[in-house]
């Protein structure tokens, strides 16, 4: 089996609303992917089809090698999942609700769990109402990596963690990777995607909008220039060149692959008291997907 | 507002500072802690626009339709003073009604429901009381609110005004309705104002309580308790007569509900007992409000189990551990309720001897036998009804567990969607099979040690209890049947299942509504024992009934999106 998780053209409406809107996803068996995306672009709602909480209208989607909805419970023994926003019962103590989602799957190591709760620093006597939501979260977390699942499906895990247990979940993440684990990670925090992920799928409006590892991501990506410059110099007429400004001799600007040369040629002919020039992080990525959405809304409004 | 409101906010320039000093200080730290109570009573109104009013009317009816029923019931002297020298006689009665004073309509409408008038208005008042002050507090919605320019006692205050506003309006309403019964005027107002201030008496209570833990169903539970002991003590006192420790009487909110004698002589100022406590509570609870943490209650958390014991294993170990803790204190107030409703028993022929019409309604109500079966029979019923809204109130926290992302987690680990809900419906049924029996039990027992029969009455009325149990799961599954369904209407369409029921059962026959109406209820298929004849067919249709709304509720389940 390749693909732990297999989705083409699926689809999905709530009433009139579009959640998914022809959502491809291939996971491979083995890699951590990050399922990147603002809220309300249709992550949760994939996560849950693959659950088998949600039917699907059309298209695809398979599982571990099984169908999501009719094999729900066998295959939910080989996974382990971490909703977005953690409700437990008030009345159960954080370590109950450990073991007992542990037994609901079919079992968990003890010691495991043990180590996992001193690692996260969770007091697993409190009840859950005492929590705060990031004990909350890490309660899930716990129940989830102390279990002997294939694959983990983590719906923003980390959003309610400082950024001490947040650097302890990464961690395990890695160690899951060695272990042969597979991983579905949404989030919209790109810096963790950046630190963990093998692949990564964008996804606006219900549709993937860009799927591939990083650097083949930036392979399509322009770069930043930031340069102080001796003298003004004009970048008027040049191909390639985008969101130019320019103040007295500092410049800035976004610039194609192809053109990058013809650029530091002119800079260099006019002098250069200082240059950056750097890919794109993540979250510029994420935010020109936006922008360009937004674009598109503005446009029609 | 926006001048109280600034008196709380840091930052606000010199005049901030200034106030925010002079709020250290006596009348100006009230009206710091107080700042933006309007506006969250406003909220508070709103929230309830529909739940207070309904409260106030219901027990506004109660006793106004009581009177009036009275008055037709008996509308001789001699049948009264009979009535009011059995009620007055029969311990059990005056454990469950307090005492009689005097014989008239008023006394008789006072006793019958004068104090539990009064356990609705204290039971009302605990609820919204909680409900906008620890509930909204643990939710971590006064979090939010308490970062506004708003006082720390302002939610306090405005779930009080709340209360009281809901004790006063039923205290003015009932002012109004009895003389239009034809009542004596100072005798209403004076039974009403009792009924009123006895719901301010525990809005105080329920406001102390509040401040006791950090969970709204600890701090609920410490308020109904209170309220439980109050009915213990007055009922010990009431019940002992002249003899034993009548003096306990006093020391119930409940009691002074009847000590304000209305209609017999008002003693007007034993109404100020009830409102020292509304005071004294009201005191307390501000004061500790003041210096406690958000979130943090006087009364410690205890500390679980750091891990799940072998009990808490699977769905049905978890429905279990959620739906144990009401379902003990159902049985608690089963055992309670039937004990003492068995007890009366004894009492009745010799009560209902004294009103034709009523010897009439209650034979009609329970079936052609002997008045006390035909009583027993009546009461075993009530026990079906309630037992149903309890499994039907079990089945929906199906729906209040998927809508609360608490379903979730346990779907997408090897449980599939019908375990997950059988094990729900196999507390429902269990629990509800329970209360039956206990209600039997309690019946049988009481019952039968005052006739002298003990032995055989039990037997026979676990047997009547149990004959209701069919019926009971008819409901249970068609609540079942409207989760899988209609999900989004289930808690209504359930609830509305159970009250037609209950009004088929109460009204169908003094309605005299066409059979194939009253057919509709399953009660009116239960075997009416003791008394009635037991055949098997409408127990066997019962139950095909139940079990396939059940299969069709779950087969529905399985094809419907979840969450």
């Amino acid at each position: 089996m390749a693909n732990a998780i297999e989705i083409r053209a699926l689809h999905k409406s709530f009433g009139r609303t579009r959640a998914l809107d022809g959502l491809d996803l291939t996971v491979r068996t083995g890699e951590v992917h990050a399922f990147l995306g603002p809220n309300g672009a249709g992550k949760t709602t994939t996560i849950r089809i693959l659950l088998g909480l949600l039917r699907k209208d059309t298209g695809e989607a398979s599982l571990l090698g099984g169908d999501p909805w009719h094999d729900a419970v066998s295959l939910h023994r080989r996974l382990a999942y971490v909703p977005g926003d953690v409700t437990l019962w008030p009345g159960l103590t954080g370590g109950e609700i450990i073991d007992l989602l542990g037994r609901l799957r079919g079992g968990l190591d003890p010691k495991r769990a043990q180590a996992l709760i001193e690692r996260f620093a969770l007091d697993p006597a409190k009840k859950a109402r005492a929590y705060s939501r990031g004990n909350r979260q890490k309660v899930a977390l716990i129940a989830a990596l102390a279990s002997d699942a294939e694959l983990l499906l983590l719906d923003e895990p980390t959003s309610g963690l400082d950024p001490l247990m947040e650097a302890t979940f990464r961690e395990c993440i890695t160690d899951e990777r060695q272990a042969g684990r597979t991983v579905l990670l949404s989030s919209h925090i790109l810096a963790e995607a950046e630190a963990l992920s093998d692949r990564v799928t964008i996804i606006r409006g219900g549709r993937a909008v860009e799927t591939g590892t990083l650097a083949q991501m930036r392979h399509l990506t322009r770069n930043l220039i930031d340069a102080e410059l001796a003298a003004p110099v004009s970048l008027d007429g040049v191909a390639g060149v985008h969101d130019l400004a320019v103040e007295g001799t500092h410049l800035r600007c976004e610039v194609d692959r192809d053109a990058l040369t013809e650029v530091l040629a002119r800079l260099t002919a006019a002098g250069v008291r200082s240059l950056v020039c750097r890919p794109p992080t993540l979250e510029e990525l994420f935010l020109r997907h936006y922008s360009a959405e937004r674009a598109v809304a503005g446009g029609h409004g | 507002m926006t001048a109280e409101a600034r008196v709380g906010g840091p930052g606000t320039g010199p005049s901030g500072t200034g106030a925010f000093r002079a709020g250290a200080s006596g009348t100006g730290a009230f009206r710091a802690g107080l700042a933006g109570t309007g506006e969250l009573a406003r909220l508070a109104f709103r929230r309830d626009r529909i739940a207070l009013p309904a409260g106030v009317y219901v027990i506004t009816a109660l006793v106004a339709g009581t009177a009036y029923t009275f008055r037709k019931l008996y509308p001789t002297a001699a049948g009264r003073a009979a009535l009011a020298a059995a009620g007055g006689t029969n311990p059990a009665l005056r454990f469950l009604y307090g005492r009689i004073d005097g014989s008239s309509l008023g006394s008789l409408t006072a006793w019958r429901y004068g104090m539990w008038a009064g356990i609705f208005a204290a039971l009302m008042a605990i609820f919204i009381v909680i409900r906008h002050t620890r509930s909204d507090e643990e939710a971590g919605r006064l979090e939010l609110v308490g970062s506004a320019a708003v006082g720390r006692q302002a939610a306090l205050a405005a779930g009080m005004l709340a209360a009281a506003a809901a004790s006063i309006a039923v205290a003015v309403l009932l002012s109004i309705a009895l003389p239009l019964v034809h009542l004596p005027v100072a005798g209403s107002v004076a039974l009403a104002l009792s009924i009123g201030c006895c719901g301010l008496a525990f809005t105080g209570i329920a406001a102390v309580a509040a401040q006791l833990t950090s969970s709204a169903r600890a701090a609920r539970g410490i308020a109904l308790g209170a309220l439980g002991v109050a009915f213990v003590l007055r009922g010990v006192g009431d019940a002992a007569g002249a003899a034993g420790p009548a003096w306990l009487s006093w020391t119930s909110p409940l009691g002074w509900v009847q000590f304000s004698r209305p209609f017999a002589g008002e003693r007007w100022w034993v109404l100020a007992l009830p409102l020292a406590v509304f005071a004294a509570g009201s005191a307390l609870a501000f004061a500790l409000a003041a210096r406690r943490d958000l979130d943090a209650g006087l009364l410690p958390d205890r500390p679980g189990r750091a891990t799940a014991s072998s009990l808490l294993h699977g769905p049905f170990g978890l429905a279990w551990r959620l739906q144990r803790g009401a379902l003990l204190g159902w049985a608690v107030g089963y055992a309670f309720t039937f004990a003492a409703s068995g007890a009366a028993a004894q009492g009745v022929g010799q009560l209902l001897g004294t009103s034709s019409a009523l010897e009439r309604a209650i034979t009609r109500l329970g079936g052609q036998a002997a008045i006390t079966n035909a009583y027993l029979a009546a009461i075993m019923q009530l026990a079906g009804l309630v037992a149903a809204a309890y499994a039907v109130s079990v089945i929906l926290r199906l729906r209040t567990e998927e809508t609360g992302d608490r379903a979730e987690p346990v779907l997408a680990t090897a449980t599939g969607r019908v375990r997950w809900a059988l094990s729900h419906i196999a507390v429902a049924v269990a629990g509800a099979a329970l209360l039956l029996a206990v209600a039997g039990v309690a019946a049988g027992l009481a019952y039968g040690l005052r006739a002298g029969s003990a032995g055989s009455q039990v037997v026979t009325m676990l047997g009547a209890a149990l004959g209701q149990l069919p019926s009971v799961l008819v409901l249970a599954a068609v609540a079942v049947a409207f989760f899988g369904f209609w999900p989004g209407a289930s808690v209504a369409g359930a609830w509305a299942a159970v009250g037609l029921v209950v009004a088929l059962a109460l009204f169908g026959q003094v309605l005299q509504l066409s059979h194939w109406v009253i057919d509709v209820s399953p009660f009116t298929h239960a075997p009416r024992l003791p008394g009635g004849t037991v055949s098997a067919a409408p127990l066997l249709w019962l139950g095909l009934v139940a079990v396939a709304c059940t299969a069709a509720g779950l087969a529905a389940l399985r094809r419907r999106d979840v969450g």
